[in-house]
């Protein structure tokens, strides 16, 4: 049986209020004032490569690494276009150097595509399907209010599956509802009637229509209509496929946005973590067509009802108030950050190759001789009665907890958030990481602490235009919960 | 152990350039500043030097990297000129050089300058710089105030004190050292402070404030050594001696290793067994008479306390605000105002400390001499707790 392992997401905890765009920007277009709700933005050094990583890590957290043979990463928004993302997101999993990578991109209908072809791999292969985007969008428009960033990743293979996959259909019409040039930074986005009602309302509901009957399912019989579009369109949809308009799934909206490319695979992974066996899903992607693919929950869902990530991440919220860094974040708005910002850097490729296992895992080393875990990686013993020279075993460590062991929150250093809060943590094994905090407000951090790890942007060069990615110290999950 | 350089060398010259914001001065301009004063104070000419070393840390900032810029500024009879680096144990660096030298025989003369100019970079505080290759790939892209703070923190956990009492101590620390600097013409921040004006300080790390942090001035230092027996055929009737130069550089623990509590120098600790051993020194609270240890942030003279052996193991806090190191206190600390108002040209820092010692020592100090005193100690911390170079040096008078 082939269907859905495994999932999780990755949901940005920088919530932006809209009132709080609308504070700024209603001047420009006073329809902005009727939004509600909020959307998630990505932190400084969050971006679709990072969401892609934290939602993966989040679907293979009981599963062995050695099982998986796939990965694709689609997106929008990938940040390099010739440099394969999905190789840097496979290598931060700790993935095997043998495992195939490929990005996928082109279309907000990439996630679903990438879903539906990992369906149809072979059954000895584990395919982990991850969908991410960071889109951007103008100062004042109404994809401002709109959009949301997150991501989200399912692991496609046999066994005990927790979705059956049933069956898909694919359905390729260039419908410009919005585009983007490969060169430019924003959507263009045309009417929202005719999209609604030449696109969506016209497309889906035949799509639909057609492979339920192709699988003999009533539409009666489906449980959750997963569609990456506002309520009122989608309860249309519901209706003129035959399906009840209550059994449209949450499209998170309110608290998360549209959140692109990944979003069907965001609302699946909702939906999956409450629903019962037996219940039949209808997941659609739209975007230059459409795809339909068909899910039957099993009884393995259970076992998810307890950790709840979407859930969970909902609740792990940072409000951001401030509308200027929202935009200074999105690189939007280029504050005078200070001479410190001016510092070069430059990668050196020879030294990242070299350690690409320590700096991609957060990887240490471990004694031979006396077992002592040290980071980073050294061929000479750090502890003190030991001090063997030689070979150390590598250990991954970035899956560990840590506790702050000293930090400081430093308002000279060059942050794109200030403060740059960093410290050092001592991790659960042993070893210590002098390292960058992120996600934590200001008077958050505390000595004693205990910290997760996060894979997230270090440093951009500017002036040769490279990324640069490193582990960092952030908030245990649930740490916010009650108290925000 | 090795027996050492106790009583072996004599220092017959000192001088300092004024410390500041010197827009008027090159690093050239600096060191033969420093230097006429030394000359002059020791009664030779440079034609009687056999060696000498330089300290300067930030290379080619604005002083070159090699021999050259030493040589040629005081347009020395091209004898070998050494340039030694060590962060900020930079100066006390070059003059562990030239003592060793004479120490050994290899020279009868030495001299040792430690140089920076820091005001060409264009920053308020220590120009940004990258730290190497694999380490900016990993390392956070700390500020030197914000990697000190962190033993704030820390400390204010081990010892359980609450951030606001910490904070009291450390304000103690920069006001002492303002008043200090008020009796010292050289100093490059002349200006006393309140308690109340360091703790409504803007914050720059927590939990150190704008005044938590030392001057980041321009400055040149040297010191001319020789041994005890050719100090004496010079006509010197008494001499500052070098009574012990100890140095530790950090392994990695603290930076790789889970046992370190971020709380104190473990480098400071070793050096300073070290140099008590070496001099002779078994107690140091009772025979050291002032101290010119390395506060670049208040938080690290107050942790130095206890790593120096002046405070007990959390009482550094209590001592500091019963007056202990004040400049009439039990140990005398920053007597010339420290890096924190002196100011702190990295390559200079640690020789401004031995020139403070030594004026003292032979009762030249002015308006802060302090009475009598036999014993100084100087120590620097180059680096940041996490990797470090701890130098502890310990200076007396001798009779010839």
């Amino acid at each position: 049986m082939r269907g859905v392992l495994a999932f999780g997401v990755c949901i940005p905890s920088l919530r932006l209020p809209r009132a709080v765009v609308a504070r700024a920007m209603a001047w420009v277009n006073p329809g902005l004032n009727r939004q509600r709700g909020e959307r998630t933005v990505c932190n400084w050094d969050e971006d679709t490569l990072t969401m892609g990583v934290e939602a993966a890590r989040g679907a293979l957290r009981d599963i062995a690494r050695q099982s998986i043979s796939n990965v694709v990463l689609a997106s929008t928004t990938l940040p390099f276009a010739d440099r394969s993302n999905a190789t840097i997101v496979a290598g931060a999993l700790g993935l095997s150097s043998t495992v195939s990578t490929q990005d996928s991109a082109g279309s907000q209908r990439a996630g679903t595509s990438s879903l539906a072809q990992a369906m149809l791999h072979s059954s000895s292969k584990n395919t982990l399907v991850i969908g991410a985007d960071r889109r951007l969008a103008k100062p004042g428009s109404e994809q401002e209010m709109t959009y949301g960033h997150a991501g989200a990743a399912l692991l496609v293979g046999d066994g005990a599956v927790i979705a059956r996959y049933v069956g898909s259909s694919h359905h390729a019409a260039d419908f410009v509802d919005h585009h983007r040039l490969a060169d430019s930074s924003f959507d263009y986005s045309l009417e929202e009637r005719w999209v609604s009602e030449e696109g969506w309302q016209k497309q889906v509901p035949a799509a639909i229509v057609d492979l339920l009957s192709e699988k003999s399912w009533l539409p009666t019989d489906v449980a959750h209509l997963l569609v990456n579009v506002s309520s009122n369109v989608g309860k249309k949809l519901a209706v003129l496929s035959g399906i009840p308009a209550d059994r449209l799934a949450d499209n998170l909206y309110d608290r998360v946005g549209d959140t692109g490319t990944g979003h069907p695979l965001l609302m699946l992974a909702a939906v999956l973590e409450k629903a019962n066996a037996g219940e039949r899903i209808v997941l659609v992607g739209f975007g230059q067509g459409v795809d339909v693919l068909l899910f039957e929950v099993t009884s393995a869902i259970d076992a998810w009802r307890r950790s709840r990530p979407v859930a969970t991440a909902l609740q792990e919220r940072l409000e951001e108030q401030s509308y200027t860094r929202f935009l200074a974040h999105c690189g939007l708005l280029t504050p005078e950050f200070g001479m410190r910002s001016e510092r070069d850097n430059r990668t050196a490729q020879t030294v990242a190759w070299r350690r690409h296992d320590e700096l991609l895992t957060l990887t240490g080393g471990r004694c031979v001789r006396c077992g002592t875990i040290q980071f980073p990686l050294s061929g000479a013993c750090v502890e003190p009665s030991c001090r063997q020279l030689g070979r150390q075993d590598p250990i991954a460590l970035n899956e560990q907890h840590g506790r702050i062991k000293t930090f400081t929150e430093d308002w000279l250093a060059y942050s794109q958030r200030p403060p740059l809060v960093y410290g050092n943590v001592a991790f659960e094994s042993g070893g210590n990481a002098f390292i960058e905090f992120t996600d934590f407000a200001p008077n958050e951090a505390a000595v004693g602490q205990e910290v997760r790890f996060v894979f997230r942007l270090k440093d951009v060069d500017r002036l040769r235009g490279f990324r640069r990615y490193f582990w960092k110290a952030a908030p245990v999950v649930g740490f916010r919960n009650g108290s925000h | 152990m090795a027996k050492g350089i106790r009583d072996k060398v004599a220092i017959i010259g000192m001088g300092c350039a004024r410390f500041g914001e010197r827009w008027d001065a090159g690093a050239d301009d600096l060191m033969r500043e420093a230097f006429d004063e030394a000359t002059r104070d020791a009664g030779i000419g440079r034609d009687q030097l056999d060696a000498a070393w330089l300290g300067v840390f930030y290379d080619e900032q604005s002083v070159s990297k090699s021999a050259l810029s030493l040589s040629m500024a005081l347009r020395l009879p091209n004898i070998p000129v050494t340039r030694v680096e060590n962060l900020c144990a930079t100066g006390t660096e070059a003059l562990r050089g030239a003592a060793y030298a004479v120490a050994a025989g290899a020279c009868d003369i030495a001299l040792a300058m430690g140089v920076e100019k820091l005001k060409d970079t264009g920053f308020g505080g220590l120009p940004e710089r990258t730290k190497g290759t694999f380490e900016d790939l990993w390392q956070p892209g700390f500020t030197p105030p914000g990697a000190f703070a962190q033993l704030g923190a820390a400390y204010a956990a081990k010892h359980g004190i609450a951030i606001d009492q910490l904070k009291q101590a450390m304000a103690h620390v920069s006001v002492k050292s303002h008043a200090n600097a008020m009796a010292s013409p050289k100093a490059h921040l002349r200006k006393e402070i309140s308690i109340e004006q360091v703790l409504a300080a803007p914050m720059i790390a927590s939990p150190l404030g704008v005044l938590d942090c030392c001057g980041v001035s321009d400055g040149a230092a040297c010191a001319i050594v020789t041994t005890p027996e050719i100090a004496r055929q010079m006509g010197r009737h008494d001499a500052v001696v070098i009574k012990a130069m100890q140095l530790v550089p950090s392994n990695g623990y603290e930076l790789s290793h889970a046992g370190w509590d971020g709380a104190y120098t473990p480098t400071t600790r070793l050096a300073a067994q070290r140099a008590y051993h070496e001099a002779g020194i078994t107690d140091p609270r009772r025979e050291v008479s002032l101290l010119e240890v390395h506060d670049c942030f208040s938080i690290t003279e107050l942790v130095l306390m206890e790593d120096l052996g002046f405070a007990d193991e959390g009482q550094a806090v209590r001592d500091i605000l019963d007056g202990c190191f004040d400049r009439n206190g039990r140990n005398p600390c920053q007597t010339d105002g420290g890096l924190k108002c002196f100011g702190h040209p990295v390559g200079a820092s640690g020789i401004r400390m031995v020139y403070e010692i030594y004026n003292q020592l032979l009762g030249r100090a002015g308006p802060r001499q302090l009475a009598a005193p036999s014993i100084g100690l100087s120590h620097n911390l180059g680096g940041i707790p996490n990797r470090n170079i701890a130098s502890v040096s310990l200076f007396g008078l001798k009779s010839l």
